[in-house]
């Protein structure tokens, strides 16, 4: 029974760590078309503003939840204005530019922080599901994600921002039709999903020893998760991680991590032959 | 028509035995060691901008293939004593996985994005999936797959024949510029073919092309696989040099090189890649050498500035330019004849 | 009674939630020349695609007949290999090619060795021989437009499809463009689908009139177009 618990824990909190890996690439995937493989970096870089002022002396919560999002949103800032903005509309460019991007911020990070693991101590403890141990901060990641995932559906459907934003992932037109320049939207987009992308990484950098390679492992998962989600940024995320986190934890359980890892790869490219528009580009299509 | 046009001139013969000296007689003046290597990454980088400049398919995981075939280098000559199986085999299973994956996405008509997604991945789980095999119990016949380690000390290129006359240094030198030169006379060959000619109308129009009823799924397949058996080819070669394959052959990086290498030496040209190869990967060369500048950091700031200063992308500026000299031998046949009317007028004056 | 080479039968395309194309039952003679028209919306680009087949993932039933061969699932190259051409509506070339090249591209699949003599004929037929060399995207759109039709032609085919063949061209390109279309219908059957009420009036054809997914008339140009029913669907209301 036990066991039982410990699994499910385990499924939501990989559903969890996927949707919240996610977001900040879906909301600029979703809204803008831009695909940013820079985005693993993006969360590596919020794990070393949130490990560095953590270190300064600052609060643990305050690094991680406030500290890396502005950080890394002023980082994606500059990226939008001085790179992305010049490519908007080629996809493939995009790609590659921020591929590009991806290698200079890891080669960046490598020189100022050097190549040995940084981190820092999950300040919350483990706690016991009758004979397992559970790490008590998973519970405080599906925690900041659910809420994360609630605000972003709610601002999107029920604000004038979020109003403006899903007019934007239609097209500039009619962005300007609502009064607004679409490059200040576009602008702002990114600099949010970076942000997203900052919180993700300072959530997660207790977790592990952090090295400037991170942002590998996290861009992986991120684009497979967005990518066959679709166009729908909050329930396609949210239906891709719940099906990739199931799946490879199921797997996992069942046979070795990194069978896990490939299954779920592998159901990917499945997703992507059979739907190429994402899964919300096949069912609930109406969806935000 | 037939042997020329299509934006690829015919083969400058004094030009090319003029190169293949050259690199006959390199090793006279230098060693050969990185001569090699240099050699292997412009046979790679040839292997992708094939695919890419003229057929219009451009891979993000392109290091699958290259991978593939270093291992099955490795794996079959531990299993095989002798060394031309394994060579050939290094050519044959990257082929067949990329007609297999090829097949998949050419007819499933996916578009370029989700073509570089899924090729990405296909390359990601080949990456992980290399990178967990440590132990014993992980091996194929008499070869450990090794894990991050990977596999060391297999048994080198042999001659054909003679599995106790093993092939390196100088000699290998000399096998690997066969293979490169071998491989750009291929490329050139397909590219001259109609098989070539009906690549380059896709590249152009897809859809057009399967309006006037060519095969376009077939064809895209096919190119892929020959393109990935080179990158095996290359693979194989890389495993002999470096007498170890490790999972770093699969990864990312290595996959990111190979674009940096084509597109800043040139898309939608042959020879352009492999110079893209030489240089960069000699500049990866010497940065390695110190450790003040990271390779990622210099690799990656070129991609960017190349993205966002060749607008477009290399291949249609190649296309302008070509426009452009066109136009002004047309504008000069055009002069002489005005200047030879204008003279026979005077004369009928 | 000549042969009938394109049939559809009882014909339906869904797609979004809306029927594209509803249950339409339409033949085609040999060499025969037919114009389709229509309001927008009324279904007449799903009909040509679902003939072209290039309606890859939409819900479709019924049956395409071309020359009695059923091709409703065939892919759209194994369609076309049969021995048709087809325009579309935005000028698909090759923009980085040449004229010549892109001839040779068309003229080369069904006829390897007399490819360039074909392109020669087609170069000196329809009068592009000062522009041969240039490259197609530098070309005007009435240029691009010719180019497109040579690239028809140079299959040699018994079946041409045009859609909207006359938008933007000018009053000139236009006569030529029906001149065009008289001598390839000499050898081939024709359909032609435009908006250009001038251009379909000036080719003379049998009309088949779409709205809303299925035929509404179908007859001589005369008839067709004094129907009050098609002045109805084209003015929108029951104005008189």
């Amino acid at each position: 029974m036990d066991y039982l618990a410990v699994v499910l824990l385990e499924i939501l909190y990989m559903i969890a760590f996927l949707a919240l890996i996610s977001a900040g690439l879906a909301i600029v995937f979703g809204m803008m078309r831009v695909i940013n493989l820079a985005h693993g970096e993006f969360v590596m870089l919020g794990g070393y503003a949130t490990i560095a002022s953590s270190k300064a002396g600052i609060n643990i919560y305050l690094a991680m939840l406030v500290i890396a999002p502005i950080v890394v949103g002023a980082i994606g800032l500059l990226v939008e204005r001085l790179i992305v903005r010049f490519l908007y509309g080629r996809m493939i460019d995009t790609m590659l530019a921020t591929w590009g991007l991806s290698l200079l911020l890891t080669g960046l990070v490598t020189l100022i922080f050097g190549n040995t693991a940084v981190s820092v101590p999950a300040p919350i403890p483990g706690y016991q599901v009758g004979r397992y141990q559970m790490g008590g901060y998973n519970l405080f990641i599906v925690a900041v994600t659910v809420m994360l995932v609630v605000s972003m559906w709610l601002v999107l459907r029920y604000t004038r921002v979020g109003l403006i934003a899903r007019g934007a992932m239609l097209g500039p037109d009619i962005v300007s039709a609502l009064g607004h320049n679409p490059r200040i939207i576009y602008m702002l987009t990114f600099t949010v999903g970076a942000a997203l992308s900052g919180l993700a990484g300072g959530v997660l950098a207790p977790l592990t020893g952090l090295l400037p390679s991170a942002g590998g492992a996290y861009i992986a998962k991120a684009f497979i998760t967005v990518i066959t989600g679709g166009a729908a940024v909050v329930a396609g995320t949210l239906t891709t991680a719940g099906l990739f986190g199931t799946v490879n934890q199921v797997v996992s359980f069942a046979s070795t991590p990194v069978i896990g890892e490939i299954a779920m790869l592998a159901l990917a490219i499945v997703l992507l032959r059979l739907m190429p528009q994402g899964v919300t580009g096949r069912f609930f299509r109406n969806s935000t | 028509m037939t042997r020329s046009g299509f934006g690829i001139g015919r083969i400058r013969w004094n030009w090319f035995a003029a190169f293949s000296g050259l690199l006959v007689l390199l090793p006279l003046a230098s060693e050969t060691n990185t001569p090699t290597l240099l050699a292997i990454w412009a046979l790679f980088a040839l292997s992708l901008g094939l695919m890419w400049g003229y057929a219009g398919i451009l891979s993000f995981g392109h290091a699958a293939y290259f991978g593939l075939g270093a291992y099955t280098y490795a794996i079959a000559s531990f299993n095989i004593g002798e060394s031309t199986g394994p060579l050939c085999l290094a050519i044959l299973v990257p082929m067949v996985v990329a007609a297999i994956i090829g097949a998949m996405m050419f007819y499933g008509r996916i578009s370029d994005v989700y073509l570089g997604v899924i090729t990405l991945v296909v390359t990601l789980i080949l990456n992980r999936f290399m990178n967990a095999t440590a132990g014993d119990a992980y091996r194929i016949g008499n070869a450990r797959l090794g894990g991050f380690n990977g596999i060391p000390a297999f048994p080198i290129l042999n001659l054909p024949g003679e599995p106790d006359v093993q092939i390196f240094g100088t000699p290998y030198y000399y096998v690997v510029v066969a293979c490169l030169l071998g491989g750009y006379l291929l490329a050139r060959f397909i590219l001259s073919s109609s098989f070539g000619r009906a690549l380059i109308g896709i590249r152009e129009n897809e859809l057009r092309m399967e309006l006037l009823g060519y095969n376009v799924p077939a064809l895209k397949t096919a190119i892929f696989a020959i393109c990935g058996g080179l990158a095996g080819l290359a693979g194989a070669l890389f495993a002999n040099w470096a007498e170890i394959v490790t999972p770093s052959v699969f990864s990312l990086g290595q996959s990111a090189e190979v674009i940096i290498w084509v597109i800043v030496g040139g898309v939608g040209t042959l020879v352009g890649p492999m110079i893209g190869a030489v240089l960069l990967g000699t500049l990866k060369i010497m940065l390695g050498m110190q450790t003040s500048i990271d390779n990622s950091l210099v690799l990656g700031a070129i991609l960017i500035l190349v993205v966002l200063l060749i607008p477009r992308g290399f291949a249609p500026a190649f296309v302008a330019w070509r426009g452009r000299l066109l136009q002004l031998q047309a504008y000069r046949r055009h002069a002489r004849g005005t200047t030879r009317r204008r003279l026979h007028l005077k004369e009928a004056e | 009674m000549s042969e009938v080479v394109v049939e559809t039968r009882d014909l339906s395309v869904h797609f979004g939630g809306v029927f594209a194309v509803n249950g339409v039952n339409f033949s085609l003679r040999e060499r025969e020349l037919r114009c389709l028209i229509g309001p927008n919306g009324a279904g007449k680009s799903t009909f040509f695609k679902s003939i072209t087949g290039q309606l890859q993932g939409a819900e479709s039933s019924g049956q395409v007949l071309i020359r009695g061969e059923e091709v409703t699932t065939w892919p759209t190259y194994r369609i076309m290999r049969l021995g048709i051409g087809v325009k579309t509506q935005v000028p698909s070339v090759m923009n980085g090619l040449t004229i010549e090249e892109n001839l040779w591209l068309s003229a080369s699949r069904t006829n390897p060795d007399a490819a360039d003599a074909i392109v020669e004929e087609i170069v000196a037929e329809l009068t592009l021989q000062s522009i041969a060399r240039r490259q197609v995207r530098e070309l005007a759109h009435g240029q691009r437009q010719l180019v497109e039709i040579g690239l028809v032609l140079a299959n040699k085919p018994w079946l041409v499809l045009l859609d909207e063949p006359a938008a933007g061209v000018t009053g000139q390109e236009m006569q030529r463009l029906v001149a065009i279309i008289r001598r390839i219908n000499r050898t081939a059957a024709l359909i032609v689908v435009d908006h250009d009420m001038h251009f379909v009036r000036m080719l003379e054809a049998r009309i088949t009139v779409f709205n809303q997914g299925a035929i509404l008339v179908e007859g001589s140009a005369d008839s067709v177009l004094n129907d009050v029913r098609v002045r109805e669907v084209y003015l929108g209301n029951r104005a008189r």
